[in-house]
């Protein structure tokens, strides 16, 4: 995954419909794939026009997510993420 | 493993790695009112009316007694009904009529619903 | 009319529960008047509603079973599955409806695992409805966080040196596991090798059948 974008999920709380889970917010990884452009799901919960928006296949590893309680480190985590919610992030050493 | 991961502002729906027991190995066959309500679902909302985003929101918003007080389907009829309400398909005054109605009509759901 | 025109058999092949007889309850009161409203608003129709059912009905794990037979004796099909899983069982015939379908294919150096931890969903337009596990909260919370003592409540246990990827599907896509082809299959037909494919082995929570027990 080392010539991926390496990003960092937004660490917001904000309260209403949103797709980006709490225990990835926050954490780094990996872009696995980018794919959309998808509709805001944030808007579209509530009716309202809906700005269309890349939504990228994030690559997490288990050590990143859950530090030292994490059983086996080279397993990972895929979620999907839309853009507004990830930063760029600086790449440690390729996993 | 007593980190439990759980934040300010986190909320109910948003399990993801917080702490729970063995996974249930229960079945049901799903009955037909059940289905009925899928349908509902799939077709009003390919029509429209909401989105599925709009179907999740309310179901998050009824909160973690309905989610286990409630089954599935209850959930999302209430849900979907919520939905149309919002959407203007139909009024709450017009639904609570129809369910005074329905409810007179016999005490089992295949008397209330044969009309 | 006392009874309802859908009464055959569900999907698993067991009778629906008796849902007819029970007492009748609020939320079952509120589906038949949302139900009735809509109709008559001219939003649907009685058969429309009925239509669905059936296209529900249609999908089952079987057909997710011959689109993984498939993958395992055509290399062009596998590789399309791989490249858009929606067009590659869209052509095979499926009605997968505007689901967007992404395949996961195990290796023997890779597991997959699929877990929705915001609501429950699933690949529904393949294989039908889920599983009532699939939508519990032990299911939801855990699988991203321990997913190999998960597996090993559904009897899978693997080995270190195989990688576990979960998959959370938190937005547009949908996934569906593609099982490693079963040893000793040799030569096999696909529909002979679809009759190994379980609903647990597209998920990832389980493994196809041996094919000593087929």
């Amino acid at each position: 995954m080392s010539d991926r974008q390496y990003m960092r999920v937004r660490a917001d709380m904000p309260p209403g419909h949103v797709r980006t889970p709490a225990y990835l917010r926050g954490k780094c990884g990996w872009v696995e794939r980018t794919l959309g452009p998808f509709p805001n799901p944030e808007a579209l919960a509530y009716g309202l026009q809906a700005q269309a928006l890349p939504l990228m296949r994030m690559r997490f590893s288990m050590t990143e997510v859950w530090g030292a309680a994490a059983a086996n480190p080279n397993d990972t985590i895929d979620a999907e993420i839309y853009s507004h919610w990830l930063e760029p992030a600086e790449a440690p050493h390729a996993p | 493993m007593t980190d439990t991961n759980t934040f300010d502002g986190q909320r109910w729906h948003d399990m993801g790695g917080t702490a729970a027991g063995p996974v249930p190995t229960d079945q049901h066959d799903f009955s037909l009112w059940e289905k009925r309500v899928d349908a509902l679902m799939i077709v009003a909302s390919g029509k429209g009316h909401f989105t599925v985003d709009g179907l999740r929101r309310v179901l998050e918003d009824m909160g973690e007694e309905a989610f286990e007080t409630m089954t599935y389907y209850e959930r999302w009829i209430a849900s979907v009904n919520q939905n149309l309400i919002e959407a203007g398909v139909y009024t709450t005054s017009e639904l609570a009529q129809r369910m005074t109605q329905v409810a007179a009509r016999g005490a089992t759901y295949g008397e209330a619903a044969s009309e | 009319m006392p009874h309802d025109h859908h009464d055959h058999l569900s999907p698993s092949g067991h009778p629906y529960r008796p849902d007819d007889d029970h007492p009748l309850t609020y939320w079952q009161q509120m589906e038949i008047a949302v139900r009735e409203l809509l109709i008559e608003k001219g939003v649907t129709t009685a058969a429309e509603i009925n239509a669905q059912i059936d296209t529900m009905d249609a999908r089952t794990p079987a057909n997710g079973a011959a689109v993984v037979a498939r993958a395992w004796t055509d290399p062009a099909f596998r590789d399309a599955l791989l490249a858009d899983a929606s067009a590659a069982t869209r052509d095979m015939g499926f009605d997968v409806g505007p689901m967007k379908l992404i395949a996961l294919e195990n290796t023997p150096t890779e597991h997959n695992v699929v877990v929705c931890t915001l609501c429950s969903c699933y690949p529904r337009n393949l294989l039908g409805l889920p599983p009532d596990w699939y939508k519990s909260r032990a299911y939801r919370s855990r699988t991203v966080k321990e997913p190999r003592k998960v597996l090993a409540e559904f009897g899978v246990t693997l080995p270190d040196t195989t990688t576990v990827r979960v998959h959370d599907s938190t937005a547009d896509m949908r996934y569906v596991v593609i099982p490693a082809r079963p040893e000793g299959t040799d030569g096999w037909s696909a529909d002979d090798l679809a009759k190994l494919v379980t609903r647990d082995s597209m998920i990832g929570t389980g493994l196809p059948k041996s094919p000593d027990a087929a």
